[in-house]
């Protein structure tokens, strides 16, 4: 059976040229990169060239990059430790933090975790499409704000926030001070939009390299110079004193090496995959009825198609495709684990019974428009059949 | 998530006794607080040779998850042909047994269709009285 996989959003393959630059560094060059023999010195080398060219990519500094194991690592960093620096300077001021409510779990209930410990969060809102609206964040920032954190693009709905708009806001609230901060989750965007840190006016970034054909398991946190911040994980003095822990040499050379392929290739694959998207969705609207989609419909991300199917259930179409060969990924409650619908959807004002048929398409290097015409075949019978499974329900609008 | 058995998966991809009823003795709907699936049981009731009532035939409609769908074959399976009274016996553990297992957090799946079928039979009961009455 063909396999068609379109959960890009979820994880990518790791690109073989990125597996063949990272194999030496293990039996190989297996040194310590924080030994001073020679072997370390190998190591160090092949890290620190791999933090100039994520560097170079971000348009930042060397030592503006700190390695984690992953995205997750870094968002925690990035919302825990800078309140914890500010508590340890600010005995009397408790600290407000300014969060989007669409964020990747890891944001979102790091935030939910401070907020536990007596930091004051507030919520932004977004719109039925997802969008942040910079003058909602003006508005909430006030003498105790520390950091704001919205991200780049969303990974279940595709829309693209206005991180420049924000960080302009921000700057001018700043003044000639460093707070409020400003972090951006960039772990959907990274690869395809423009992210240059100077002119999108962020103090942190982060990003995770499996899901721009890296490996899995590592990601960094670009850390503005002079940004006070407190260390998570205790032990060595690696990653300029804010992240303990033997370097993972070998990830750290494929997630360079994978960030420089897609620099490469990005104004091409972006084009491309906008047309397959649009191509996608028009379709998908057209030959299905009761489908809507969901997210920015302009301000998207090139690689994510989303919609709710009303009155079929998102983990029913996921596994019946499944049965066909193509992956993908749903909010539905049912697929969940918390049997909660996805809070994405429900933030943007979807109704639970709405967001219960939400299904992501998600797109990458190996998607032709031949995979999206396989998937344009065999949907509409899947929703069909759903549909008749199911008892005659009025859903809402 | 977890992985679903086989079983599952093949009462999924081809559900027993689903569809519309035209005509039934009962007919209820019962939703999942829990996830928001939905789900219609219909029955039709006859008198088996020793007089007693049993489900003569059974169909089912559900919105909801693979779980939801397999739960919803699985117990429309055992309970057709049994006795109101035998119908009314089942449970959970049955059904999860039946179908080699479901994930954890799937279990709240296999009560909705057990609600569903105690209610279709308390439901054609209660109407069963009023008609006896209105005679
Ligand atoms: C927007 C966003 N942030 C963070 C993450 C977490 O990445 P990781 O699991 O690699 O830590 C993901 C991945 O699902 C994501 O899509
Ligand atoms: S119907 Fe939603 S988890 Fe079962």
């Amino acid at each position: 059976m063909k396999k068609i996989y379109l959960d890009y959003a979820a994880t990518s393959p790791v690109d073989s040229l990125v597996l063949k630059t990272m194999s030496p560094y293990g039996s190989q060059f297996y040194g310590n990169p924080n030994s001073l023999h020679s072997w370390g010195q190998k190591a160090r080398e092949a890290v620190e060239k791999s933090r100039q060219i994520i560097a170079k990519y971000l348009n930042c500094l060397s030592e503006e990059i700190i390695f984690t194991s992953c995205a997750t690592e870094a968002n925690n960093l990035a919302l825990k430790g800078v309140v914890k620096a500010w508590k340890e300077k600010n005995l009397k001021l408790s600290p407000h933090i300014i969060v989007s409510p669409i964020e990747h779990h890891c944001v979102l209930d790091t935030a939910k975790r401070l907020a536990k410990e007596g930091v004051e969060v507030s919520w932004l809102k977004v719109d039925k499409t997802g969008l942040v609206d910079p003058k909602q964040v003006e508005k909430l920032i006030k003498k105790n704000t520390i950091l704001v954190s919205v991200m780049d693009g969303n990974n279940e709905v595709g829309t693209i926030e206005p991180i420049k708009e924000i960080g302009k806001i921000i700057k001018n609230k700043k003044g000639k001070g460093i707070y409020p901060l400003f972090h951006t989750d960039a772990v959907q965007a990274i690869q395809y939009l423009s992210l240059d840190t100077k002119k999108l006016k962020v103090d942190l970034l982060s990003a995770s390299a499996h899901k721009f054909y890296g490996p899995k398991g590592i990601g960094f946190l670009y850390l503005k110079k002079g940004t006070p911040i407190v260390k998570e994980i205790e032990g060595g003095s690696q990653e300029n004193n804010l992240r303990a822990g033997t370097e993972n040499v070998s990830f750290i050379v494929g997630m360079a090496k994978a960030l420089d392929l897609v620099r490469k290739n990005k104004d091409k694959e972006v084009k491309r995959l906008e047309f397959l998207r649009d191509y996608f969705i028009k379709k998908i609207l057209k030959n299905i009825p009761q489908t809507q989609l969901t997210g920015h419909p302009k301000a998207r991300l090139p690689h994510i198609a989303s919609f709710v199917f009303l009155g079929a259930e998102g983990e029913a179409i996921l596994l019946y495709l499944n049965d066909k060969g193509i992956g993908v990924s749903s909010g539905s409650a049912c697929t969940s684990g918390s049997l909660k619908p996805s809070h994405v959807l429900l933030a943007m004002r979807i109704k639970p019974e709405i967001a219960h048929g939400s299904i992501r398409f998600s797109f990458g290097k190996k998607t032709t428009r031949f995979d999206l015409d396989y998937v344009l075949k065999v949907l509409p019978g899947i929703i069909k059949k759903i549909r008749k499974m199911a008892p005659k329900l009025k859903i809402g609008k | 998530m977890s992985l679903y058995s086989q079983k599952v998966l093949r009462h999924f991809r081809h559900p027993q006794n689903m569809g519309e009823m035209k005509n039934p003795d009962s007919k209820v709907q019962v939703g999942n607080p829990v996830c928001g699936d939905v789900m219609q049981m219909y029955l039709k009731i006859d008198k088996n040779k020793n007089g007693k009532e049993y489900i003569k035939d059974i169909k089912f409609q559900t919105l909801g998850c693979a779980a939801a769908i397999a739960v919803s074959s699985i117990s429309t399976e055992l309970v057709k042909g049994e006795t109101l009274v035998e119908a009314e016996k089942l449970n959970s553990q049955k059904v999860i047994k039946s179908l080699e297992g479901l994930p954890k957090p799937k279990i709240h799946c296999s009560l909705l269709a057990i609600k569903a079928i105690k209610k279709a039979i308390l439901n054609y009961k209660s109407r069963t009285i009023e008609k006896a009455k209105a005679k």
